[in-house]
């Protein structure tokens, strides 16, 4: 099985920049060590084991100090990024789907506590145990949040091994800026196929004393004479007290959607039409867009990158200017919702989608859109 | 050696077990409540106290300081 | 003797460890745990790790733990403390990392990260608080509940048939190969809190010096969920806990 693989075996330690081929997994891992990332505690669970085996190949506790740690399930695999990051180490973990289900309580109380947790969602299809192929399912859970209570997770949608391995450091430095926990919401297409991509240049792992300058809010040992003991929670018994403190998450989470949206937008000047459609759909889209164009449709591709927060400005005002919107996505009709809350019954909008792990072909979403021309 | 204690009458919730684990009887329930409602320990017989600290071990809440001095003849 | 002579600081022989603040801690009156937390308070300040201490507290009665103790604290979901801890401790090595868990906590919905992180021998301190009770949801059968005992989901006593068998959890830990220190103390007796301390104390070294992991059982009372006077729930503990969880060193290599 090891020789099949194709591994990455050097790593350029002078930041000279490497093109290499491999999977979107595979970029995860080696985005990881050289971001810093201080460690990585995960459970396999296909299709994402490349993650943690790429990282036990890498060894990087040997060379940067990283600590890898295959942890007995995903439940504990979240809680001990939820440790480490309290204690203000880039702490992240990965699994799929019914992985990420479990882990839905530990991220309510990363967001609850404020505990800068990096995660990643290589979707598969559901529910339940599901299948091993490709959806986009889980929308609603990165962005409506499995867990209880009103909270938001950052989410970051990848539509190439290229942006998998550049969000890793974007996700951490989103989650401790914000001190909220961030995902990366990609799926079984992204995480296996394989692509050239330019690896991030070498962050050094910051010191103990970096950590303990930038988080204050951390628990790493209360100095003696020093500041008040640190206490990470999310338990609040005192009502006016525990509303302040949601009060406090909402401002935060309107500060995250007035700051830090991205998208992308293809052929949208002079479209007629648009396809809203993120991560693996998003590349069957763009090959839509060729074919829809070749026969005369006038379609561009709008492409949210942040999930939370949702470009709803953008969609509001892309719909000021065409006559139709198809949402295309690997699911039964998810982030279909937030367009249509965005567009607010300006223009139709539809949905096409495929289920049970099966990946649409580009065809399937022209003749989507057709049917919305047809109207 | 001579001992004496000073109970924290507020941080005490009159749970009794110094009043067992003392071996000369000092210790009692008062007939007073702290603010929290809680009956309180005192000293009633503090002459026989010889400073074992036995109630300040096995006080949950920490309320009891003990002293004990040699008594030089 | 006038009281004054005596009344005198330096002849402080006993007194609320520095490192308890000055919080009145909210658990029952005669409750085990607020002698735990002293021994803890009073070991870590002895060790002088006050600045490097990170303790987690559970979910149960000892939830607020990290109000008394003035360290550093994580609050964990229900069970899963040795998993935060196994985090902080991997990213943080010189740092004393320990759990605080009571028998809900760590032997029931907490059992399989209780049983990893002490056989991957995380260098952490596991202290288990175990009085056979839910004491914070109001008295609720444990994983340690004894045979026969009644609580108020087995009020007519604990029935193997309906409801399986206690669970002795340092039994357990001994087994494994990770572990270098598992004990069973007990804090009703002056004798039985001098010998914990040192349990205590012992296993955090241990853990400082990177032998393995450690499970430090403290067998203990709920008055309040067995419906007893502090004074009845030590008596009783000692004629029907001890037997069933008997103290000492199930396991001890700290030496190797």
């Amino acid at each position: 099985m090891a020789e099949e693989k194709v591994t990455v075996s050097t790593l350029a330690t002078d930041g000279t920049q490497e093109v290499v081929l491999m999977k979107g997994n595979e970029a995860i891992a080696h985005a990881a060590i050289r971001c810093g990332c201080d460690g990585y505690f995960g459970y396999p669970i296909t299709p994402q084991s490349e993650v943690i085996e790429t990282l036990a190949e890498l060894k990087p506790w040997e060379t940067t100090g990283m600590q890898v740690v295959q942890a007995e399930s995903e439940l504990a695999s979240i809680y001990m990024v939820y440790g480490a990051a309290g204690a203000g180490k880039r702490a992240m973990t990965s699994s799929s789907s019914p992985g990420v289900a479990l882990m839905q309580e530990g991220i309510t109380y990363m967001a609850g506590a404020e505990v800068p947790g990096v995660f990643v969602n290589v979707q598969r299809g559901g529910p339940g145990l599901g299948t091993i192929q490709p959806s986009q399912g889980d929308y609603f859970q990165a962005t409506r949040g499995g867990g209880n209570g009103d909270y938001k997770v950052i989410v970051l949608a990848p539509s190439s091994v290229q942006e998998m391995a550049d969000f890793v450091d974007l996700a951490f430095e989103l989650a401790f800026k914000y001190r909220n926990p961030a995902m990366i919401l990609s799926d079984g297409v992204i995480g296996q196929m394989m692509e050239k991509v330019v690896l991030p240049p070498f962050k050094p792992r910051r010191t103990d004393e970096e950590v303990i300058k930038q988080c204050p809010w951390a628990s790493t040992g209360k100095p003696k004479g020093g500041r008040e003991r640190v206490v990470i929670t999310s338990l609040e018994l005192k009502p006016e007290i525990m509303e302040q403190r949601n009060i406090a998450l909402q401002e935060k989470y309107a500060k995250i959607q007035e700051n830090e949206v991205r998208f992308e937008e293809q052929q949208m000047d002079d479209a007629e039409y648009a396809i809203v459609a993120f991560g693996s759909a998003a590349r069957i889209a763009e090959k839509s867009v060729e074919i829809a164009r070749e026969q005369g449709i006038k379609v561009g591709l709008f492409r949210p990158i942040t999930l939370f927060p949702f470009p709803t400005k953008q969609i509001t005002e892309l719909s000021k200017k065409v006559k139709g919107i198809l949402v295309a996505e690997i699911n039964a009709g998810q982030m279909v919702q937030d367009v249509r809350l965005a567009v607010n019954g300006v223009v139709p909008v539809e949905q096409f989608g495929r289920l049970g792990g099966i990946v649409p072909d580009p065809e399937e979403i022209v003749n989507a859109l057709k049917e919305i021309l047809k109207r | 050696m001579k001992g004496a204690i000073e109970v924290n009458t507020e941080r005490c919730k009159g749970c009794s077990l110094c009043i067992i684990a003392c071996p000369q009887k000092v210790i009692a329930l008062a007939n007073k409540v702290n603010l929290h409602g809680y009956p309180y320990v005192e000293a009633v017989k503090e002459e026989a106290c010889i400073g074992c600290a036995s109630c300040g071990i096995v006080c949950p809440d920490g309320c009891i300081t003990v002293y004990r001095k040699r008594v030089e003849e | 003797m006038d009281r004054n002579q005596i009344v005198q600081p330096e002849n402080i022989v006993c007194k609320k460890p520095t490192l308890m603040n000055d919080n009145n801690m909210h658990y029952c009156p005669g409750c085990s745990h607020g002698v735990v937390h002293k021994l803890i308070a009073e070991v870590i300040e002895e060790m002088g790790m006050e600045d490097k201490a990170v303790g987690v507290s559970p979910v149960g009665c000892a939830v607020f733990a990290y109000n008394y103790i003035d360290i550093d604290w994580q609050e964990a979901a229900h069970g899963r403390a040795p998993a935060l801890a196994t985090g902080i401790k991997r990213c943080w090595p010189d740092r004393l990392v320990f759990t605080y868990q009571g028998d809900g906590d760590l032997a029931c919905i907490g059992t399989c990260e209780t049983i990893h992180a002490l056989n991957r021998g995380e260098n952490i301190v596991i202290i288990f608080v175990n009085n056979a009770i839910y004491g914070m949801t109001g008295g609720q059968m444990a994983p340690t509940t004894l045979i026969g005992q009644k609580t108020s989901t087995c009020p007519y006593g604990r029935d193997p048939q309906i409801h399986g068998y206690p669970l002795k959890m340092a039994d357990i830990a001994a087994q494994l190969e990770g572990t270098c220190y598992v004990t069973r103390q007990s804090v009703e007796s002056v004798a039985s809190i001098l010998k914990a301390k040192k349990a205590l104390r012992k296993a955090f070294e241990a853990s400082m010096a990177g032998k393995g992991s450690s499970l430090v059982e403290f067998v203990s009372t709920c008055n309040s969920g067995w419906k007893l006077t502090p004074a009845k729930a030590n008596e009783w503990m000692k004629e029907n806990m001890f037997p069933f969880y008997p103290k000492g060193d199930l396991k001890d290599t700290t030496n190797k």
